[in-house]
This record gives C-alpha cells, structure tokens and sequence, in this order.
C-alpha cells in the first residue's frame, strides 16, 4: 500500500479557520446548540443559589428574590429559555433519528416521533404551569 | 445566436510549481443536460489538457467525483449546470484532505481508517459450504441494508466539521460500515471492531448531522453513529451490572 501513496512532501494541507462555524447555517445552528448548555448551566447555578439562600431563611430568600426581578436577570432568564427551548427541540429531533419507532413492518417518519415528543412536553409543561398557579393561587 | 456559456471556478494547485492553490476560470458550454463533470471532462478534451481530477463512472456509484461545488460536497456527475446557471459554479477538491493536484485529494486517510474497522464479515468459526449459506430473514437484512449503500465518496468526510478540526476522528463512512456489519446478523466480530467505541470513534462526534445531509446514497451515518452511542453506552452498563453475563 505504502507505495502507491502520494509524496507527503508535494502535497498541499489546507488550513481549517477558527471562523469555520460562520460558513454555514447549518454549522451556526449546532454552536448554538452547543452554546446552549453553557446558558442552561449558569441558569441552574443560580436556581441553586436561590435554593440556598431559602436555607438561610425568609429574609434572605425574598431579598435575593428581589434582586432577580431587576431588568437585567429578567433579561438573562429570557436568554436562557430561549436557549432551553431550542436545545429541547434539537434534543427531540435527535431522539428520532437515534431511536427508530417501528409500527410492524413500517418505520414511523422521523417527523412524526419528533412532533409527538414534543406535543408531549408541551403538555407536560402545561400541566406544571397549572399546578404552579394552583398551588400558588 | 452564440451559444451560451457557463463560468467554472476551478481550483489549480501543481506541486513543485504552486506553493499554494489557485483559481483558474474556464468558460464551457452551457447545456440543459449536462452536470459538473460534464463540464470537467469539456476543459479536459477541448481547453486545458493539464487539469486533474477523479471520475469514473459518471451515474454515482464509483463514488470518484466528489468535489466541493460552491462549497458544498457533492458528486460532480449529479450536481447539474442548470441548478447553478447563469450564475458562475466554484469547483474545489473536498475539505479537510489534503490536496494531491487540482481537484485531486488524498484518500490515504480515509482508507487506513476504513481497513481499521474491518469492513467485512467476522465469524468465529466458519461453517463448511455443503452447510451451505447464512441464512437472513428480511428483518434482518432490513437492519443493516440502508448502510450497505455507502460507495465510499467521502463527501461526508469534507462535511464534518469534527473531522477537519480534529483528523484522527474515525469519520462518518467508516463508522457507518462498522456498524453495518456489527448489526448484520451473520457476523460475530463486534469485539474486534472496538476502534468504533474508542475516544477517536463515535465519541468524537457531536453530532452535527451535516455527514447524513450531504450523503448521495442516504446512508445516514449520522443516525449509524448515535446508535452506536447507544450500543456501546448499553453493553458497557451491561458488563458493570452482569461482569459475567453473555453481550
């Protein structure tokens, strides 16, 4: 084999550019996706945060509360459900293609697992909606 | 009336001459009916003998003419004149190979890489041939088939970003013909396959799915990868909770 292969002296090796992700709208899409985690990760750091100070008592939680209801953390808790949003749906569209769903002898279509996997989530996040306002009501 | 003509972009690179690639222009008759390689093959006869590039069969199965086409990879003999006309057509040998001559790129890697993942049958024992075949059921055989259909073209290689930024990455088609003869019934040589589950195999991948979407055969290797994710990441819980047991 070896000496058929082309001189490695004479041959060009192009260089890949740190930009390569803004060539495409596909390669943008998936930094997005990656970037994603890092939003959802700052967000759980926080919530943990919050979670702590409700240990550190009534006074401590509603002040910290208080500080994240500033247009600035509004702002962010906006960025970062944005982000949540679009990593579930890329998440559900690899579930399909990750796990075929058979019916029989015929394959269900990618589409239709990825819509039922997301009807499911809306309706499940409903639900958590209902049963936060009712128990908050 | 002067017949009409079609500009193509075509990347020169001669070694010992040019220290990097260049662009040459070539004017070629515009036709309803003919693709890319048509048009390679008319500056190759009619307007510069020098230029080089791979073809063969010109009907996508050789898989030889894969090159760049306005940045995207495809099979010049079914990327048609008239999907691009009037507008000018950019020709490029494939990304993250390095280049030979013109269009012509160096496969090298990509064939170490496939003989690594042993793209053929493995039985522990073979049985005699009056025993006669290995026999399959459709479902079987409806396991594997889709991935049967890579002809080795490598677009999906110039269409992975992962493979660019890190070369020592298995790659999609080679990933993908591993696991069309780990999931193929007759075979029992999954064990020596294990360069798939390495870190240089499927957990390279981040899943960028660009491999299965410029795939001319739809193979998905895209789809071959996670699956194999899924595999590997169920055999390996199996051997924690079952160290015993038979995978």
């Amino acid at each position: 084999m070896s000496g058929t292969r082309p001189d490695p002296s004479k041959l060009y090796r192009p260089k890949i550019p740190a930009t390569w992700w803004l060539r495409k709208k596909s390669y943008f899409l998936f930094m997005l996706r990656e970037l994603s985690s890092v939003f959802i990760a700052l967000f759980l750091l926080v919530y943990l945060y919050q979670i702590y100070q409700l240990t550190r008592g009534p006074e401590a939680y509603v002040a910290f509360s208080r500080r994240l209801s500033s247009p600035g953390w509004i702002f962010f808790n906006l960025i970062a459900l944005l982000f949540a949003v679009y990593h579930s749906v890329t998440w559900f569209q690899s579930t399909a293609v990750v796990l075929p769903v058979r019916l029989g002898e015929r394959l269900v279509p990618r589409q239709i697992v990825t819509a039922l996997h997301i009807g499911a989530w809306i309706v499940v996040s409903l639900g958590v909606l209902i049963l936060f306002l009712a128990l908050k009501g | 009336m002067a017949e009409p003509t079609i500009t193509l972009n075509v990347t020169r690179y001669r070694p010992g001459q040019d220290q990097a690639p260049t662009t040459q222009a070539y004017a070629v008759p515009y036709k309803q009916d003919w693709v890319v390689l048509d048009a390679l093959n008319h500056i190759k006869d009619q307007i510069d003998g020098t230029l080089s590039y791979r073809w063969s069969c010109r009907m996508g199965v050789c898989g030889s003419c894969g090159m760049m086409v306005n940045g995207v990879p495809k099979l010049t003999c079914a990327a048609f004149l008239r999907d691009y006309y009037p507008h000018e057509i950019r020709v490029e040998p494939l990304v993250n190979f390095p280049i030979i001559r013109d269009l012509v790129i160096d496969m090298s890697d990509f064939l170490d890489k496939l003989k690594s993942v042993k793209p053929w049958i493995i039985r522990k024992e073979e049985k005699p041939v009056a025993q006669g075949e290995y026999l399959q059921t459709p479902a079987e055989l409806e396991a594997f088939h889709q991935f049967t259909q890579c002809i080795n073209c490598m677009l999906c290689y110039a269409a992975c970003p992962v493979y660019g930024v890190e070369p020592k990455f298995l790659g999609p088609a080679a990933i993908a013909l591993g696991y069309r003869y780990n999931m193929d019934s007759r075979d029992q040589g999954k064990e020596q396959r294990d360069v798939i589950g390495n870190h240089d195999g499927i957990w390279d991948c981040t899943f960028v799915g660009e491999c299965s979407v410029v795939c001319p055969k739809d193979v998905d290797p895209a789809a071959a990868i996670q699956r194999s994710k899924v595999d590997t990441t169920k055999n390996w819980f199996q051997s924690i909770l079952m160290p015993w047991g038979e995978r």
